[in-house]
């Protein structure tokens, strides 16, 4: 595809959260939770006027959706703020710390008072109708090879409550998670490359984990901003896999391709959408469709008229996804299943001749379709006025809409562009001043990029790529390079302890949280110092989650300290008067297996280099 | 405008005013966007600009050149008109609006919620009201609760009065929480209604999507065409938008700074439990229902009553400071059963001596005030202190404030005082009636 000459045009919309202690406008912890909720709360909301006067059109649309929402929370790990029944504690300065920080390594100019505001969200993802958020930042960039591009803005805001699942519209949504501070991050909508979408949220990715952020699954959610020159912007939310978004952006360049190319069709056709919405349960009566006969008992069968859209709505705009597939998209909104549209009838139990009835009673032409949506009456109309509006824009040509990403690579509608109309001010906290003296400090202790973190500890302490990347990755080479300003261990030896075994002990299901700095640093000083192995370092690693007080108190009651060269001496001498036969038959060559025996007793607790001097110079004496 | 001082000067120096769209540069930013006014209580270095993407931001006025893009309007909010057509199928209601979170917008002058709304706005604001009754409404204070004082008791008693007068089949009042139970004491006793006179607020302002102001405001519509004949508060009964409760207005207290269910019936248990725009009365309630007949009002006051708390450590200098003053009645908050420091019984009885009634409630708000289980209740009484039973120490206040607007005699005072007029004392003291 050439997307230079289609007018490709594509912008990043990065969240993170950060790791923090606690959450940015109250003071419960930053954990999700797993066990049980201990209460429930069950609320609606409905959409107010912004300062400036204005409905967002993207909560107007929740609105009519007049769900219910329930809540699930905890005694102690949420607390009123979230449940929307306690206003906003302070700014978490925390959070705000790494923000700046962020925002001095993007280059970005930071603003001089901070405003918190409230971002109308009406889906129920936030208790009290709207995400605070706030902006932190302006005018960044970032070079890569495809040129510079634009960091536009860095805001710093609540997560969104987790969505648990739906039943019987309630949607249920956990508290755990809203609240916990993230900083977003948004790139101007220039770049023209996926590739180039790729290094940037890579490198966008380096500058975050250079600082305290969560890491794991859901910590980071990516949202990519796409357009063509005749189609129209559309946000991507979700996009997990950085390396499927090569192929997401050609399926959404594809479809908004085919978009046109209906709207095109549309227009050359004269095509219409009738505005009136018939009722057709009659035409129903004795139906095999099962979807039809639920409804006929109650709820209704209505249907709507799209002239000149005869063959448009089965057209594929996606793979496997077709323009009806689009148009369901929007009637799903409303809580219906599905629809039928005449491209794909008859089929789903209905039958040419009940297709046929509905032709004539809606006085349909060869080149008119119809829509049939069986439901609830009302969410039935209301399913249908969205069909209705989806379909005029098509005629049009590529409406702006929030999408999201499948697994796929294609994407499925969500819900309109919002406006910013949806912002306005959050009254219950002060404005902030960021004062300019403690941004100068920030600024002149900003943390090292992880790129150029590996990088300088492979020279510096002669490591292995692998294991250096393994550390950076990991978060420990601050932690290595402490160990190593206070041992003279080998730096192999620290560095696969931090990179590897941590990670097999937690994957035991050891309690690595009690391996801390201090505990390490003791346990290296000790093989330093001679008193154990660089074997045993495991051993007592274990031994310290196991429940052993200290590193050296493990050594000791793991029979892991050190033996003197004394003692070692005696022990190889009783190996080698217990093999006399073998040492009278091979001489030196029972150096081999009687090496092996020496170490399966000694392991851990005499130096193999010492075993293997005693051992020689007995077998020679 | 309500910029001030070197960021006042300096937008007027350059001719720019609030909802313009200016662009500010500075040595490394520049930022277009709308100026919004700034907080009064803000500084004078930084001027407030909304952003395209809707985002406000600060920019500090030090070293910023500023110039004119687009000259705006000052961002108003307003919401469409609403008209609706009179149903002879549907009750009367009346909405009144006295201020308050129910009835509040963000102000742009502090920054902060403020009342702002008129009863018009509400109604627009809640169209799916004039679904279930012929709505009217009034505006006739627009202040915070905390602001509230006696003489705003009798501008509301007298509107609501005459709403009623005028045909209402009930009457709902829009009121700031912090005090909503003082104004519903007060309404009990100087309103003697045949209608429903419904008291209802929020706890969370209406400029935001959860807030409990439309919720609250229908749940109240359905209780003023019920057949409670009575003044009521109607608030959220949980913290969930399920149901809410009508508590007898005489014995209702706000409990919670800031949950939507900080309403809870005190030595009592509420009257109704409404649902869905449906009331059902609930077991072993007795109320007053909705009758023939005129609104009767007795809105003679005497707001010189004091309400004091007994502490560890308070001074008889405070009984004194108020009957030099020329107070004519005194409420104590007394500790426990109706107790305070047995040294400031002198300065009691300097007071029903001079003809100035000592009501005597308790801080415990649950339980009822009994003085002739220790001797020092046994002076109290010995001293002329009138015992509040089990009313709220707030509806005691109240009710003393209209007792002596009835008459000057102490014995009248005393008896008015321990009679119950309007439900705001109990009998019987229920083991279900202490946390609700």
């Amino acid at each position: 595809m050439d997307y230079e000459k289609l007018g490709l045009k594509m912008g990043l919309e990065i969240h993170q959260q950060l790791n923090t202690s606690q959450k940015l406008f109250c003071p419960c912890p930053c954990e999700l939770q797993d066990k049980k909720p201990e209460y429930k709360l069950m609320r609606t909301l409905r959409p107010t006027q912004s300062e400036l006067g204005m409905i967002d059109r993207a909560a107007y649309e929740e609105s009519r959706r007049k769900l219910q929402f329930t809540y699930e929370a905890y005694k102690h790990d949420t607390c009123l703020v979230e449940s929307d029944e306690e206003p906003p504690h302070p700014l978490n300065s925390e959070a705000l710390e790494i923000a700046l920080i962020l925002s001095s390594l993007l280059n970005m100019a930071v603003v001089d008072e901070f405003h918190t505001m409230r971002k109308q969200v009406i889906d129920g993802s936030n208790t009290g109708g709207f995400q605070r958020t706030g902006l932190v930042a302006t005018d960044g960039y970032m070079d890569t090879e495809y040129g510079r591009v634009k960091i536009e803005n860095l805001c710093l805001e609540e997560d969104a409550a987790r969505r648990i699942g739906q039943k019987k519209g309630h949607v249920v949504f956990r508290l755990d998670r809203l609240g916990i501070p993230l900083v977003e991050i948004t790139t101007d909508p220039s770049m023209k490359h996926p590739e180039q979408v790729r290094d940037v949220a890579y490198q966008i990715g380096q500058v975050l984990r250079s600082t305290k952020v969560k890491r794991g699954l859901g910590t980071i959610r990516q949202d990519l901003n796409i357009s063509i020159s005749e189609g129209a912007r559309v946000e991507i939310k979700g996009v997990q896999d950085l390396d499927l978004m090569p192929t997401m952006v050609e399926n959404e360049v594809t479809r908004q391709i085919k978009l046109i190319e209906i709207r095109d069709e549309l227009q050359r056709r004269n095509a219409e959408v009738m505005d009136e919405i018939y009722d057709v349960k009659e035409l129903f009566q004795g139906t095999e469709s099962k979807i039809i006969s639920k409804a006929l008992e109650n709820g209704s069968v209505l249907a709507i008229k799209f002239k000149g859209f005869a063959g448009l709505i089965g057209v594929e705009v996606q793979p496997g996804r077709r323009f009806g597939t689009e148009l369901a998209g929007y009637a799903k909104k409303m809580g219906v299943s599905g629809l039928f549209h005449t491209d794909e009838l008859p089929a789903y139990g209905i039958t040419q001749e009940e297709v046929e009835s509905v032709r004539t009673f809606l006085d349909l032409q060869e080149e008119d379709a119809f829509i049939l949506v069986a439901d609830e009456d009302e969410k039935a109309r209301n399913a249908l006025l969205e069909v209705i509006r989806r379909a005029k824009t098509a005629i049009i040509g590529v409406p702006e809409e929030t999408r999201k990403a499948r697994d796929d690579a294609n994407t499925e509608y969500l819900r309109p562009l919002p406006t910013a109309s949806r912002m306005y001010v959050e009254t219950d906290i002060p404005l902030q001043i960021i004062d300019r003296d403690y941004l100068e400090e920030i600024k002149s202790n900003l943390p090292e990029l992880p790129d150029d973190k590996e990088a300088r500890i492979i020279k510096e302490y002669s490591l292995s790529q692998d294991l250096a990347h393994q550390l950076v990755r990991r978060n420990r080479a601050d932690d290595f390079e402490e160990v190593m300003a206070s041992t003279d261990v080998d730096s192999t030896t620290v560095a696969s302890t931090f990179a590897y075994t941590l990670k097999e002990l937690k994957r035991d299901g050891k309690d690595i949280s009690k391996l801390d700095i201090g505990c390490l640093k003791n346990t290296f000083n000790m093989v330093s110092d001679g008193k154990i192995t660089k074997e045993a370092v495991q051993e007592v690693l274990i031994g310290v989650c196991d429940g052993e007080p200290s590193p050296e108190e493990a050594a000791k009651n793991l029979n892991l300290v050190m033996l003197s060269e004394n003692d070692v001496e005696k022990i190889i001498a009783q190996i080698v008067s217990s093999n006399a036969k073998m040492v009278e038959e091979r001489g030196i060559g029972a150096m081999g297996p009687l090496m092996g025996m020496a170490m399966k007793q000694l392991k851990g607790k005499a130096d193999g280099k010492l075993v293997n001097k005693l051992l020689r110079d007995k077998l020679q004496s | 405008m309500s910029y001030n001082g070197v960021a006042k000067q300096f937008l007027e120096s350059q001719g720019i005013s609030v909802g313009d769209t200016i662009r500010v540069t500075k040595e490394e930013i520049s930022y277009e966007g709308m100026l919004l006014d700034r907080a009064e209580d803000a500084d004078d270095k930084h001027l407030v600009l909304k952003l395209p993407s809707g985002y406000n931001v600060g920019v500090g006025i030090d070293g910023a050149e500023v110039e004119l893009i687009q000259r705006g309007e000052k961002p108003k909010i307003e919401l469409p008109p609403l008209e609706v057509e009179p149903d002879n199928k549907k009750q009367d209601i009346s909405i009144i609006s006295t201020g308050g979170t129910v009835a509040s917008v963000i102000d742009y002058k502090t920054g902060a919620v403020h009342p702002a709304f008129t009863a018009d706005d509400l109604l627009r604001a809640t169209p799916e009201l004039a679904d279930h009754a012929n709505i009217r409404g009034e505006a006739i204070l627009n202040i915070l609760s905390e602001n509230m004082k006696p003489d705003y008791w009798i501008k509301s008693a007298r509107s609501v009065a005459d709403e009623i007068t005028g045909g209402a089949d009930g009457v709902v009042i829009a009121h700031g929480t912090d005090t909503m139970h003082y104004t519903a004491a007060a309404l009990s006793f100087m309103l003697d209604t045949q209608v429903p006179v419904v008291i209802t607020g929020a706890q969370r302002s209406s400029d935001r999507p959860s807030s409990d102001a439309f919720w609250n405001l229908m749940a109240s519509v359905a209780a003023a065409k019920s057949d409670v004949a009575e003044v009521t508060v109607c608030m959220h009964a949980t913290e969930d938008d399920s149901y809410a409760y009508l508590h007898r207005g005489t014995k209702v207290r706000k409990m919670h700074t800031s949950r939507r269910d900080t309403f809870r019936s005190i030595n009592t248990q509420p009257i109704a439990k409404i649902q869905e725009n449906r009331v059902k009365i609930q077991p072993n309630v007795d109320y007053k229902k909705r009758g023939e007949g005129e609104v009767e009002l007795r809105d003679e006051l005497e707001e010189n009553v004091a309400f004091i708390k007994s502490y560890p450590g308070i001074s008889g200098d405070i009984i004194d400071y108020h009957l030099d003053k020329g107070y004519r009645g005194i409420v104590l908050e007394g500790t426990g059963l109706g107790h305070c420091p047995d040294y400031l019984i002198p300065s009691v009885e300097r007071a029903t001596d001079s003809g100035v009634p000592v009501v005597m409630s308790s801080q415990c708000l649950y339980g009822r005030v009994n003085m002739n289980v220790y001797s020092t209740g046994r002076r109290l009484v010995s001293a002329g202190v009138i015992s509040a039973g089990d009313m709220l120490p707030e509806t005691a206040y109240v009710k003393l404030i209209w007792a002596l607007g009835q008459t000057d005699k102490l014995e009248e005072v005393k008896s008015i005082m321990q009679t119950n007029l309007r439900g705001e004392m109990e009998v019987l003291s229920s083991r279900d009636y202490f946390l609700l």
